[in-house]
């Protein structure tokens, strides 16, 4: 009688990861009671970093989808938080999800133009749509054009309050965007995303509607950077279209995705906390900073195309948000 | 009417200039399937090296380009061979990360080197100097040895792929690089020397680019970007493609130019996605199976 | 006289997956010789490891006295191994003509032209303008031969030439097979079809699981010898 195989998730690494991980989310929530406002600033930057940095995994990781433009969602979101909060007069932290649901918006038609190209073509095409919003944006009038605006509303809530409410929407988009991204990927939509990653082909062959899959992603993504977006204006208050729609954001994202690796949840996590440690103490450097930052890129790159953490998860079989599935005997 | 004309007229110049920026980028892609997203900043530095020279060295831009050209050609060389050849294989985001990390990489040089100001190149007064045509019609001297030389460098280019051995390696490398090797085609070397010719045309796009405008260092994105968009409007497979795309672009800004002002580039974005969502294949892509 | 080309002990792996455990073969100049087996029996491995498209350890494979085991594609045709790949591969951008003439890239001297190729294959000369992929199955076949010939090999690999072909166009080409070797060409034949394989060749190999099962003259070996050795385990003929 052949053994009953198991399916195993968690591995032993995961389960104290996810311990740790909760208290770490206990303590964060309870900061605004304490931290002083550089602080918590900080964390809401890390917050936005980090989760565009799992936009980008969900998009290139798990979808395919190499973009160099998601700072274009990322400014939509920026601009439709001025523009519902000081022009149509909505709370500026409602808007916040609001901000995101725009971007989806803006996703829709959007993909059927970009889908039309492939690799590193659908990558500076997607460069291109987020310029084309920047001009947009500068030749807008109402919302300050070349030179952008302030967000205004927001001065009616009382500065402490305004800075806690920011900090813990920053804590609900960061958990939120490992959270989906783990949720998604654990599910059997997950499962197709890996598989459409692996091999196209193959699978469509069984049955996994590619298009469909890469649509929602994409809109999900453009979900996620809007929310971004808007939260990174709600404490700068100053937007311009060089700040919203910058690729300096996708820059960064992509040293965060060398470092840390894509394909993983972990990962993500790890470039953006290395990402802040470099920021904070090459901060004087200026220009020298970002050299530093295009050459580690590309020398990771090369020897390591799975980026650091990925190759130090594949190397120690170090999984702590495991997303895959582990067979054995019965009893294993 | 006149000023319609006029307008159409500058595009097209304004598109020699496009074409220049666009066919090393056609090459790059056309043979190894990589896209430089350092492309555009590669001309602004072949562009800034020339500005550099000239400012301790009085030369002509004939002598500049021919100082510029085997150190650009040379390194783009080494680049392929030594950096870009790792990071080929099935996955995209290699290449795609590691030439946007010399893209950082060459803008922040240039910025310490030669700070943020924009600079240019004098062309001894060729700048200001037009050919009459008809009427109040005038065409700038320079911009109109722009798009000869543009012309010149495609012909060249397509007779290079149509009728040479190098082409015919190329075409073969590009369509499976492991059947070429078992014909005798070293496909590192063969790459390397795609990306040195391709650097050779950057660097001649830098210099007349220089002499045409002011260039900072933080340009080279925005040129790529047109590069890009001339290569999909004219369709993939052929530099006449891409060099008809490059003067549809040209014009398209110049319309936008006229419009007003703050439109132009963003006239020359939406022709690139109404051609993207009308005729994805481009105007003058080469059918190939 | 020592063999054209040798391997001994030759062994191949595709990442963790060992595909070949310990080939010894050789050919002699002037020899045509035939590799029979199943699909997955190793034959397009051991190709593979001897024209530099598979890693293999440098003393392992001698061709001409030289250890040739790991060296890369490009270096091996200048030494003067040629192969004709599965499959044919032409390159679709490239017309018939072209694809022929990239087969001198490696600029060996020999008696190979393009004149001598369109005399073995003169049906070629109507279609030398059309692009390689808009060929017929044995018009391609022949432009694949006469590729690798154009490198002026001394070692000439056919790997599954017969292949979506049909009967006549198979024995046509296979018809050539004495044209090319009265040049001083050796031949290799991997073959599926194992009737023509042992009519065209003096010796014969027959490869099982990435092992040699059975070997000698073409003309000596019975067929249930070969069902046996070709599938491992007494199946009948």
């Amino acid at each position: 009688m052949a053994d009953a195989v198991v399916v195993h998730r968690a591995t032993r690494a995961s389960r104290i990861a996810g311990v740790v991980a909760v208290v770490v989310v206990l303590v964060l929530a309870s900061f605004p009671a304490w931290a002083d406002p550089s602080t918590l600033r900080l964390f809401v930057e890390f917050a936005c970093l980090l989760a565009l940095a799992q936009m980008w995994n969900l998009l290139a990781g798990y979808g395919g989808l190499v973009s160099v433009g998601q700072q274009g969602y990322l400014g939509v979101g920026g601009y439709a938080l001025v523009a519902a909060a000081d022009l149509g007069g909505l709370n500026p932290f409602v808007c916040v999800p609001l901000a995101g649901a725009v971007a989806a918006l803006v996703a829709v038609p959007t993909s059927k133009v970009v889908f039309r190209l492939q690799g590193g073509y659908f990558a500076i095409g997607t460069w291109v749509v987020a310029e084309s919003l920047r001009l947009v944006a500068s030749n807008t009038a109402a919302v300050g054009g070349g030179t952008g605006t302030s967000l205004i509303s927001i001065r009616e809530f009382p500065k402490a309050m305004r800075e806690s409410v920011t900090f813990w929407i920053a804590l609900a988009v960061a958990v939120g965007a490992v959270a989906a991204l783990y949720w998604l990927l654990r599910s059997r939509h997950g499962l197709a995303l890996t598989a459409i990653r692996d091999s196209e082909r193959a699978a469509a062959s069984q049955g996994v509607d590619i298009a469909a899959t890469k649509f929602w992603v994409y809109v999900i993504a453009a979900f996620g950077c809007g929310v971004v977006g808007a939260l990174y204006f709600l404490v700068n208050l100053r937007i311009s279209p060089d700040a919203a729609f910058g690729v300096s954001w996708t820059a960064f994202v992509i040293f965060i995705v060398v470092i840390g690796g894509i394909g993983t949840i972990e990962g993500p996590i790890v470039g953006t906390l290395l990402f802040f440690v470099l920021r904070e103490t090459l901060a004087d450097f200026g220009t020298w900073y970002l050299i530093v930052l295009g050459l580690v890129a590309v020398v990771v790159m090369v020897r390591f195309p799975r980026g650091l953490w990925g190759y130090v998860a594949e190397r120690f079989d170090l999984h702590l948000f495991p997303v895959r599935r582990r067979l054995t005997a019965d009893g294993g | 009417m006149i000023g319609w004309i006029d307008t159409v007229l500058q595009g097209l110049l304004l598109g020699g200039l496009y074409a220049l920026f666009a066919v090393g980028l056609s090459l790059m892609f056309g043979v190894m399937r990589l896209v430089n997203i350092a492309h555009g900043d590669f001309i602004v530095l072949a562009a800034f090296l020339a500005i550099g020279i000239a400012l301790g060295v009085p030369a002509g831009p004939a002598l500049l380009l021919a100082m510029v050209l085997p150190v650009m050609i040379a390194a783009g060389y080494g680049l392929q061979r030594g950096v870009l050849n790792r990071t080929l294989g099935k996955d995209i985001l290699p290449p795609l990360l590691v030439t946007f990390g010399l893209s950082i990489i060459v803008q922040n040089v240039l910025l310490e080197a030669f700070s943020a100001d924009s600079r240019g190149l004098s062309a001894g007064g060729l700048e200001t100097q037009s050919l009459r045509i008809a009427g109040d019609l005038a065409i700038g001297w320079l911009p109109l040895i722009t798009l000869l030389v543009a012309l010149g460098l495609t012909f060249a280019l397509e007779w290079l792929f149509g009728r040479t051995t190098l082409g015919r390696a190329f075409r073969a490398t590009s369509d499976d690089p492991e059947a070429a090797g078992l014909q005798g085609i070293d496909h590192r070397h063969v790459y390397a020397l795609a990306t040195a010719i391709a650097f050779g045309v950057i660097t001649v796009a830098g210099v007349f680019l220089a002499l045409r405008t002011t260039v900072s260092p933080s340009d080279g994105p925005g040129y790529l970007l047109y590069a890009f968009e001339a290569v999909i409007i004219g369709g993939l497979g052929s530099f006449w493609g891409t060099f008809a795309g490059a003067l549809v672009l040209g014009v398209a800004q110049a319309i936008g130019f006229r419009l007003d002002p703050g439109w132009g580039i963003l006239v020359g974005h939406l022709v690139f996605l109404a051609v993207l969502l009308v005729r994805p294949q481009g105007l003058f892509p080469r059918t190939r199976d | 006289m020592s063999p054209l080309l040798a391997t001994r002990g030759l062994t191949a792996f595709y990442g963790d997956f060992q595909a070949l455990f310990g080939i010894d073969f050789e050919i002699h100049a002037g020899e045509a010789v035939a590799i029979i087996g199943a699909n997955g029996a190793g034959k397009s491995t051991f190709l593979k490891t001897v024209s530099g498209l598979l890693a293999a350890a440098p003393e392992r494979i001698v061709f001409d006295g030289r250890p040739i085991g790991g060296m890369p594609a490009a270096a091996i045709v200048r030494h003067g191994i040629a192969m004709v790949p599965e499959g044919r591969r032409l390159f679709p951008s490239l017309s018939a003509e072209e694809n022929l003439l990239i087969g001198s890239y490696a600029k060996r001297n020999g008696p190979w032209s393009l004149a001598r190729v369109y005399e073995l294959f003169p049906a070629l000369r109507e279609v030398r303008a059309l692009p390689g992929n808009a060929l017929s199955g044995g018009q391609q076949q022949m432009v694949a031969i006469g590729r690798a010939l154009l490198s002026n090999p001394r070692l000439l690999i056919c790997d599954e030439i017969s292949l979506g072909l049909s009967p006549l166009v198979v024995t046509t080409l296979y018809g050539t097979l004495p044209a090319m070797m009265r040049e001083g060409l050796t031949v290799i034949v991997v073959e599926q079809d194992v009737g023509i394989a042992q009519r065209t060749t003096n010796r014969l190999y027959c490869f099982q699981e990435g092992r040699v099962s059975l070997q000698g003259r073409s003309s000596e070996l019975a067929r249930a010898a070969i069902s046996t050795a070709y599938f491992g385990s007494g199946v009948a003929p």
